[in-house]
């Protein structure tokens, strides 16, 4: 029987084939920590053991409370500093973004890699066909001291997309829909794998927005089958790329397809991700604040989209407008060719690169009663601050054109 | 040390489906790492009381999804203080591994007869929850071996210990002797 590309990397990962089911002590490629669960990671190192297994393939990167926003948090970053130069290992402080977009720009992950970080959207890094996967600090911690960690192979849904996205219509409304279709435990411990002819022409940056909220329906990562595009894009970042992986045809898949013809602006309302509709459905909704940034939504390509949208025109009076690059990178980009301008003469609040608003642990909280709007990944009850505050999900283009309206709005009239 | 020869005996909390870790444990409460302060905000936002009228050895008891959401190991930490063990439908699959590696047991059963304050008994050894409450026995879903072995050592890093660096150590002694 053939295998699908995550019964491959776990094989390689182990030199023998294995298959879905299949409990495995593998060998871990990298492993990424971040300011908030790194610390306990490095408790549960140094609880077994006195030195990192192998400091070039673990990277430390600050972006949930940059730059430190208590004394709690510059306490965490200090320690984690002291850690990485200690034990030689490569740590991006609070200048650079957040951790899933540096992991894929910088280029430390390659195709059919296994990597772990300790943090829920470490799937993200499917998009150039790694299987990676978010994990606890204990779990981090021991793969920190052994280079190992226990996997059970998970089966693979295939989401087959095909047809061409309309215009306003995003990898996000994309990637929501599917959710709401599939619901919040949909994938519960499996390998979500996306392909089809949509997903086969979307650059690298939409295919992190899809792989990244793979975990919003329980998978175990998401994965795009690594081609030319995934090839171009490694190529000034890093060496020695194969994307020649693939899932065979013969391999055990439970595939559902999709249309991209027929998605239409959705929204996730609150408080549950997979309670997805239509824009139309809630359009005239007022809104207090929208964020544009996080690791699903706050790249380049998402910053000028909103920007399309904002151009020549004022957010309303009504509305606070964040926007936060996803990375040092992403905001150098976006000021060079005047997308940053366009939504600071919009009257858009730009932040430096970092998590913001997303988990609530930092700034741009909502207060009881108040109505969020963000290109974020989750709308949990209280995520962004209050309980009382209500967080729907949705596009980059939604976002800027709510912003604009002052109520949830239908980017295609924009 | 949890094993699976124990019996659990506690006052159940009832929680729905889709209970996430965001309602477990907030965000901004991360940068606290010890699970004696994490627990006093334990499920602040979706039942205030949780944190000052649990008492050790109580259990949760939910649907379906139970810890969805956050990779945060500081959500079973800020339950295991005072919560002896989890029994739901199903899981979340970061939390479930998360509560196992910590030694926090987690179980999964049919839940929905079991009620606000019924008071159990669970034997982890035979699989069984009895609901004293109601004078009921109910089933639960075996967990894999591996996993049993996790939570028989009282969590990953002793099952490391014991195992994984123990025979590393000894395959080094090996290839030592083998060199002299």
């Amino acid at each position: 029987m053939g295998q699908t590309i995550s019964e491959k990397i776990f094989s390689k990962s182990v030199s023998r084939e294995v298959y879905a089911g299949e409990f495995v002590e593998a060998n871990i490629d990298m492993a990424m920590i971040h300011d908030i669960t790194g610390p306990l990671a490095v408790k549960t190192l140094f609880d077994l053991t006195d030195k990192v297994w192998d400091p070039d393939k673990v990277i430390v990167i600050f972006d949930h409370q940059v730059p430190a926003d208590s004394i709690a948090a510059a306490v965490n970053h200090r320690e984690l500093r002291k850690f990485a130069k200690k034990e030689g290992i490569l740590n991006y402080d609070v200048q650079e973004g957040i951790c899933h977009q540096v992991m894929v720009e910088k280029g430390h992950v390659l195709p059919g890699e296994l990597v772990i970080g300790a943090d829920s959207h470490t799937c993200t890094y499917g998009a150039v066909g790694a299987f990676a996967t978010g994990v606890g600090s204990t779990d981090m911690g021991v793969a920190l001291a052994t280079g190992k960690l226990w996997f059970k192979v998970p089966e693979t849904i295939r989401f087959e997309v095909n047809g061409k996205l309309g215009k306003r219509i995003y990898p996000k409304d994309l990637i929501l829909h599917i959710i709401g279709n599939v619901g919040v435990n949909g994938a519960t411990y499996r390998a979500c794998e996306f392909g089809g002819e949509t997903i086969e022409s979307m650059d690298i940056p939409a295919r992190m927005t899809m792989c990244n909220m793979a975990i919003e329906m329980g998978g175990k990562t998401g994965i795009v089958e690594p081609d030319e595009e995934t090839a171009a894009f490694l190529e000034q970042r890093a060496v020695g790329a194969d994307v020649a992986l693939h899932s065979d045809e013969d391999s055990k898949r439970d595939i559902r397809s999709y249309d991209a013809a027929k998605i239409v602006p959705v929204v996730a309302r609150p408080h549950q991700v997979d309670d997805v509709v239509p824009v139309t459905e809630v359009e005239g909704t007022k809104v207090d604040q929208v964020f544009i940034g996080s690791c699903t939504n706050g790249r380049y390509e998402d910053l000028k989209v909103a920007a399309e949208i904002a151009q020549d025109e004022k957010i309303s009076r009504e509305v606070r407008l964040i926007v936060i690059p996803a990375s040092r990178t992403e905001y150098k980009r976006a000021l060079k060719d005047g997308v940053i301008d366009i939504l600071t003469d919009a009257g858009a609040l730009v932040e430096a690169p970092c998590c913001g608003p997303c988990m609530g642990g930092s700034f741009g909280i909502l207060g009881p009663g108040e109505v969020g709007l963000t290109t974020s990944n989750r709308n949990f009850k209280g995520r962004q601050g209050s309980p009382d505050a209500y967080v729907y999900l949705c596009s980059p283009a939604t976002a800027a054109a709510s912003a604009i309206a002052g109520t949830i709005a239908d980017p295609r009239r924009f | 040390m949890t094993t699976l020869e124990g019996k659990i005996k506690g006052k159940a909390w009832k929680f729905g489906d889709n209970v996430d870790t965001d309602a477990i444990i907030p965000g901004k409460y991360l940068v606290i790492n010890q699970s004696k302060e994490l627990a006093k905000h334990a499920f602040e936002n979706v039942r205030p009381e949780f944190a000052t009228r649990v008492k050790k050895g109580d259990i949760i008891v939910a649907g379906e999804n139970f810890g969805s959401g956050s990779s945060r190991e500081h959500a079973p930490l800020a339950l295991k203080e005072n919560v002896s063990i989890i029994i739901a439908k199903s899981f979340a699959r970061i939390f479930f591994r998360n509560a196992i590696n910590i030694g926090l047991p987690v179980l999964e059963s049919d839940t929905t007869e079991i009620d606000e304050g019924d008071i159990l008994e669970v034997d982890l050894t035979k699989g069984i929850i009895f609901d004293k409450t109601k004078n009921k026995a109910f089933e639960v879903s075996e967990l894999p071996i591996f996993v049993r072995r996790i939570i028989e050592s009282g969590g990953l890093v002793n099952y490391v210990r014991e195992h994984v660096l123990q025979e590393e150590e000894q395959m080094q002694r090996w290839t030592e002797l083998e060199m002299e």
